[in-house]
This record gives C-alpha cells, sequence and structure tokens, in this order.
C-alpha cells in the first residue's frame, strides 16, 4: 500500500513545511487554550460577564481585542533591569515551549524528528523555561519579581522528580521511550486479551497520570500550584515587570506549554493520535484530529483544576512533593516492573 | 590618576564618600566568618500602598529573611481625608453624607451611630417604624459586606471563583438596599429624627426573597471553600490571635469573637436600634486563627438573614419621621455612642456649642483597631500567610485613615 506522505520532496522542503507547522502550531494551541478555557470556560463558571460580551455572539471578540491590546501597550523596560537579560528571558520560555513540540507525534509519520528518547527529551527541554524566568526574576530588578523566580526554582526541582517518575510507569509498560513507540504499543496492546480498543494505558498507569497531572500543574504554575507568579500576593511574580509584546511572549509561553502537556499526557495514557481500526495513510490524515480531540479532554482536567481550587503555600508544596508524590511514583514504577516480569 | 582634567559628578545622589578602608583591618571577621554558616542579609520589601491584597492603600513595610518576615510595620495615612475636622464645618445634615465614606461597604451602618449621638443629645428618639427600618437595612449592609468578604478571602488565598461569585451575590443585596434608599453603596439615608422616606410598595416580599439568595450563596461558600482541605492548610491556625492579647489592642467585631470573647455591641452595649426585640445567637470560635474568624463570618452573615427576616415579620406601621424642627440645632453637651458595625466596634464621640454643626467629632473606627495589631501578629509567618492574615482581619482603608 502507498503511503500518503511516501512522496519524496525533499528535505529542504520537509524542513521548511516542519518549521512552519511548528512556528504556526504553538501559538495557535496556545490561543486555543486561552480561547476556550481561560474565556469561555472560566466565564461561565464564575458568573463573568465581560469576556462573554464583546463581539456579540458569546463574546468571540474577546481575545481579538485582548490581543490588540497587548500589541498596542508601550514597551517599558525598567531603569535598573540588566536590559540583554530582560529581553532575553521571555524568548527563552517560549524557546522551550517549542521545542517540546519537536517530538510530539500527531500520526504514524506526522513528527517532526522521530526521537528513540522522546519522552526523556520532552520534560528535559519543558524544564529549560525555568532559566527563563529565573532570568526575567533577577533582571527585572523587582524584590516581588525576584521573590517569584526563586519561588519557581524550588518549585522546578520539587516537581521535576515526580513528573518523571510519573511517567517511568508508561516507559516501563510500552518498553520503549520513543512516544509513536508508546502510541503504536497502546494501539497493539489488548484488554485481558480484547484488542477492540486496544490498551490505553490510563487503564493500568492511572496512578502515573494522575502523578503527572498534579505535576504538571506544578510545572505549568497553575493554580494550586502558582506561587511563582500569585497574583494576590506577589502581583503576577516574575512577570511583574513585563508589558506588552514581551507580556504576550510569556502568556504563549504558559498556555502553550500546557497544550503541549496535555498533548503529552495525552499520547502518554489515552492512545495519542490512534484510533481503534485506523491505520497508514488514513490515520495521518486523522491523526492530528484524534490528538487534538483527546489532549482537550485533558486540558479541560488542567483548567478545572485551575479555577477551582486555593494556592498551597511554598513550604506545604514542597512537603507534598516529597513525602507522597515521589514514594507513590516509585511505588508505582515497582508495581509496574513487578507485573511487567511476571505476567 | 589625574582628578583636574575629570569633571567632578554633579548630580547629587551620585556623590558616594569615599572611606579609606585598609583591607587587612577586616580579615579576622572574615576568618571568622569562615567557620559559621553563610552570612544572608535581609530584605526590606514594600507591600503596598499599591498593592491588591491591601484592599486599597495601606503599606506594609516587611522586613524578611528568605520568605519569613521578621518585623511588620504597616503604614497608614495615605487615605487620610480629615473626617473628624470637616464636621466641625458642616451641618448636621450634610455630615450624614460624610461620613457615608468611611466605611464604605456598609456605609448605612456608619450613619446609624451618629445620627444616635445627635437625636441623644437633642432628646428625640425616632418613631419605631423608623427604628426597625435601619436596623433592616443596618444587617443588609452587613450582609453586604460579609458576602464579599467570604469570596474575597479565596481571591487572597488563590482560587479565584469565589471573589467573583462574592460580587455576584452582594449585587442582590445592594439591589435591595438601592430599592429602599436609591443608593447602593452611599444611601444617605438617615435623618436626624428618623428617615428620608418609607419603604417602597412590594419591598418587603423582595427582600425575603433575597435572603433565600442569601442563605443560598452562604451554603455555597461552605461547599466551596470550608471543606477545601487547601484552604484548611492555609487559614488553620495561621494569624492565632489569643483573647487576652486581642482585647488589649482593642480588636473588636467578628475577628475577637473569633478569639472566642463573646462580646457584641447588639446584644451586650447600650440598647439601640430594635436589637432588643430580635432574638439572636451571638456566634463565637475559640481557635482566633485566619480559618475561625471567615468560620464566624459566614454565621453571622446567616444570622444577619435570619434576623432580617425576624424584622420584616415585626415591622410595625407608623411615621417615619420624628417632630423635628427645621433647621436642626443640637443643645450643648457631649455624648458617646458606640455601635456594632460589620468591621468591629464604631463609636462617635460627639461635642456639640449648640450650634448647627458639632463642635468636635471623634470617630472611633474598627479596622484602625484591628489592623494596630499586625505587627506582633505578622511576627514569623510566610508571606502568603501576610495575605491570608490580611484578608482574614478584614479592614478598609476608609476605616482605618478615615
Amino acid at each position: 500500500m502507498t503511503h500518503l506522505l511516501a512522496v519524496d520532496i525533499g528535505w529542504g522542503w520537509t524542513l521548511a513545511i516542519k518549521t512552519v507547522v511548528v512556528l504556526g502550531l504553538i501559538p495557535l494551541g496556545a490561543l486555543i487554550l486561552g480561547y476556550t478555557f481561560l474565556l469561555k470556560m472560566m466565564s461561565h463558571m464564575q458568573s463573568r460577564l465581560g469576556p462573554m460580551d464583546p463581539g456579540g455572539f458569546h463574546g468571540w471578540f474577546q481575545l481579538v481585542g485582548d490581543g490588540m491590546k497587548f500589541l498596542q501597550k508601550e514597551d517599558i523596560m525598567p531603569e535598573q533591569a540588566d536590559r540583554r537579560v530582560f529581553a532575553l528571558a521571555p524568548a527563552v520560555v517560549v524557546i522551550s515551549t517549542f521545542l517540546i513540540f519537536v517530538v510530539i507525534p500527531t500520526g504514524p509519520r506526522l513528527v517532526v524528528k522521530d526521537l528513540d528518547v522522546g519522552v526523556f527529551y520532552a520534560l528535559a527541554v519543558s524544564s529549560l523555561s525555568i532559566i527563563g524566568v529565573l532570568m526575567a526574576g533577577w533582571a527585572s530588578a523587582n524584590k516581588f519579581a525576584l521573590l517569584g523566580a526563586l519561588r519557581a526554582a524550588a518549585q522546578l526541582i520539587a516537581y521535576e522528580l515526580p513528573l518523571l517518575l510519573a511517567v517511568v510507569g508508561v516507559v516501563v509498560q510500552a518498553g520503549t521511550m520513543n512516544l509513536n513507540g508508546i502510541v503504536t504499543a497502546q494501539q497493539n496492546g489488548a484488554i485481558f486479551g480484547w484488542d477492540g480498543l486496544g490498551n490505553p494505558y490510563i487503564l493500568t498507569q492511572f496512578v502515573g497520570f494522575a502523578l503527572f497531572l498534579v505535576a504538571a500543574q506544578a510545572e505549568l504554575t497553575q493554580t494550586p500550584f502558582d506561587m511563582p507568579v500569585a497574583e494576590s500576593e506577589l502581583v503576577s511574580g516574575y512577570m511583574v515587570e513585563y508589558t506588552g509584546f514581551r507580556f504576550l511572549f510569556f502568556f504563549i509561553g504558559e498556555f502553550g506549554t500546557a497544550f503541549a502537556f496535555a498533548a503529552l499526557a495525552a499520547t502518554l495514557v489515552l492512545g495519542g493520535w490512534a484510533l481503534p481500526g485506523v491505520h497508514g495513510g488514513t490515520a495521518d490524515l486523522l491523526g492530528p484530529l484524534v490528538l487534538f480531540v483527546k489532549l482537550m479532554a485533558v486540558a479541560f482536567l488542567i483548567f478545572w483544576v485551575r479555577f477551582t481550587y486555593p494556592r498551597l503555600r511554598e513550604d506545604q508544596l514542597q512537603a507534598m512533593a516529597w513525602k507522597y508524590l515521589i514514594p507513590i511514583a516509585l511505588a508505582n514504577i515497582l508495581v509496574t516492573g513487578l507485573f511487567k516480569v511476571w505476567l | 590618576m589625574s582628578t583636574t582634567d575629570r569633571p567632578v559628578a554633579t548630580r547629587p545622589s551620585a556623590v558616594v564618600p569615599e572611606i579609606e578602608v585598609d583591607p587587612g583591618a577586616f580579615r579576622h571577621l572574615a576568618d571568622a566568618q569562615m567557620n559559621v554558616e553563610l552570612d544572608t542579609g535581609d530584605m526590606v520589601l514594600n507591600l503596598g500602598p499599591q498593592h491588591p491584597a491591601t484592599h486599597g492603600t495601606l503599606r506594609l513595610v516587611v522586613r524578611l529573611d528568605g520568605e519569613r518576615v521578621l518585623a511588620a510595620d504597616p503604614v497608614i495615612g495615605y487615605m487620610h481625608r480629615g473626617y473628624e475636622k470637616l464636621t466641625e464645618y458642616r451641618p448636621y445634615p450634610q455630615i450624614i453624607t460624610l461620613i457615608n465614606r468611611i466605611d464604605w461597604l456598609s456605609s448605612f451602618a456608619n450613619e446609624v451611630p451618629f445620627v444616635h449621638a445627635a437625636e441623644r443629645l437633642m432628646g428625640i428618639e425616632a418613631p419605631p417604624r423608623a427604628v426597625y427600618i435601619r436596623t433592616i437595612l443596618t444587617e443588609l449592609s452587613r450582609i453586604a459586606t460579609f458576602i464579599l468578604f467570604l469570596g474575597e478571602m479565596g481571591l487572597q488565598v488563590g482560587a479565584m471563583t469565589p471573589a467573583f461569585f462574592g460580587f455576584r451575590d452582594r449585587e442582590h443585596v445592594l439591589n435591595v438596599i438601592e430599592g429602599a434608599t436609591g443608593g447602593r453603596f452611599h444611601p444617605n439615608f438617615n435623618r436626624v429624627g428618623g428617615l428620608k422616606d418609607d419603604l417602597p410598595w412590594g419591598w418587603i416580599a423582595e427582600c425575603r426573597r433575597t435572603m433565600d439568595i442569601v442563605f443560598k450563596s452562604c451554603d455555597d461558600f461552605e461547599d466551596l471553600l470550608m471543606g477545601n482541605e487547601i484552604f484548611e492548610a492555609r487559614t488553620r491556625s495561621i494569624g492565632i490571635i489569643p483573647a487576652d492579647v486581642g482585647t488589649s489592642y482593642g480588636v473588636s467585631g467578628s475577628n475577637i469573637r473569633a478569639s472566642g470573647v463573646d462580646w457584641d455591641l447588639r446584644r451586650d452595649g447600650d440598647a439601640y436600634l430594635a436589637y432588643r426585640d430580635v432574638d439572636f445567637k451571638v456566634w463565637t470560635h475559640p481557635d482566633g486563627d485566619s480559618y475561625a474568624r471567615y468560620w464566624v463570618r459566614l454565621q453571622e452573615t446567616r444570622e444577619s438573614a435570619r434576623m432580617v427576616l425576624q424584622l420584616l415579620d415585626a415591622i410595625p406601621a407608623g411615621p417615619i419621621m420624628a417632630k423635628v424642627p427645621r433647621v436642626i440645632k443640637v443643645p450643648e453637651g457631649e455624648c458617646w455612642v458606640e455601635t456594632e458595625n460589620p468591621l468591629g466596634q464604631m463609636g462617635y464621640y460627639l461635642v456639640s456649642k449648640g450650634s448647627t454643626g458639632p463642635f468636635r467629632t471623634k470617630i472611633r473606627s474598627a479596622s484602625f483597631s484591628n489592623v494596630s495589631i499586625l505587627p506582633w501578629l505578622l511576627q514569623g509567618v510566610y508571606i502568603p500567610d501576610i495575605i491570608t492574615i490580611l484578608a482574614s482581619l478584614y479592614f478598609i482603608l476608609g476605616d482605618i485613615d478615615r
């Protein structure tokens, strides 16, 4: 069977297409999440009237208005700021977001780079954003920003470990760190011998999935772990001195990373682009859509928690990570390993 | 380097005094510090006057070691509007408009003690119907204030949703107040000797319906926040005010009742308004922490709603204005009237020399005393706890600075 994407158009064109897709995808993903959840879902949950008004039907114009507002804001840089670092920080945050998308597969062949250590790579580059956050906090020459950045750094150390350990269960079960391999393993798996649905790992790795969501919430600095931003305490923390387009960069970084983590979670435990009974070229066509639906389901969970819970304190977060999440994650790995060896 | 060919720094702030330092002189200190813990300096952080958690313009100068507070010093006065002085140049009817703005969330409750003081000096009493309507409106303004608190406390511990619910549900109560008085925030409805108007037709039924919304709103907040583990972790045993310390600082109102002091001026003070005719419970909590303050205010909101329902049933018919002269002149004398306002004990000391306005007014506002405990209370807590404690003390900047 000829593959749909088997036509060779040369590496140059391939690279160009991939670049355009990735560059377009991330801001678009951030906007979709921002529109669907931040504006619409939140407005419904909180009885907000403002975001439901502009443009007539359901406030569809609100996001455009917000974007236009950011573009026309004055670009202010504090007098005491470390100018180059200050200007570079938002870019570092956004670049780390872009790098995650390199390995997320949207179809059997629709992936920018099919790395063998895909999971490892994705989690590694996602933590690069913390460097941008620290740079922003330090270069702003603002005490609130500095406190926010230090909180972010402490939070990263506490939460990188559960995040990695939560994924190890999936990796052990699939026997590969290649994200496409993990999807294929789920597609070809069977639930007690019945292979109608494949075997989405959410059934066996539910604990790992829950841990991943909790840790991702901390990684994304969303409520209940939004201490680095903490609007009521630190007045937006490390972002406090940023205006206009630079602030928009942080915004895109935040929601783009949420998009990436939702896609990652959907790939790891919900079967990614795979749809039961769809193979080959059709899977390449339908893959992005299937993945999008699944990642929106995961993103809904992330934002639902964000709009519901109060914020923990930094020391309570550390206690939670080290006392509960890491031991549970280790136990999960142990149990998964035992099942893998003996079953 | 020669000093003749270079201009001397002209900006005064740029001149740094040169101090000759012998590099060897402090070597023994450096050696000593090698053996001890790394020396970290304290950081002074200005929380406010432009900080979202300070409800306005309170400034807290906080000395920090990491995130731990070593010392906190509230700086007040950014919103001082000089009401005590302004009252000396105005006749009584105009002052009622003015003192509305002291505690702007519960304006009606502000008017009552002042009007009472004037009436007591003049030796007149408002007719019973006016007294009942005053009581109802005071309790309604208490409900409006507390519903906002119940939501805003959620916002300060990081949950955004309750804040919007608070604003949404308060709007119903404000609509009822507006229905009777014509003003959402600043009713200016009291007159010396009674009220401006009688209640409009259908208002009592509307008020009853709104009380159902209030009860439901209280249940919502209880579900949303009080059962939440994170909320409990953030508020339980945070900012504990022991009863003796609280009373010695002059903390009053729900804050001191949350420390287990069973003291409510509506029941224990001089008889005022119609509180002697109403059956109500004074809620206390033994813990004295932020959680207790939230709990007490939640119960008091429900209790106020129950009181409003009782008062609506018992409201008498009759005039709403006593016989007062056209130009109000208060005879010579002094008097002190204190009431239980939503934020705590509110008092007016009125001195009259027999003219159309007071000779001197002293305003005892609750928030001023409530905030004065902050330096004691904030020692050793973390930055997030500052916000929780500030929110749970619930002050209004206009009430502090006057």
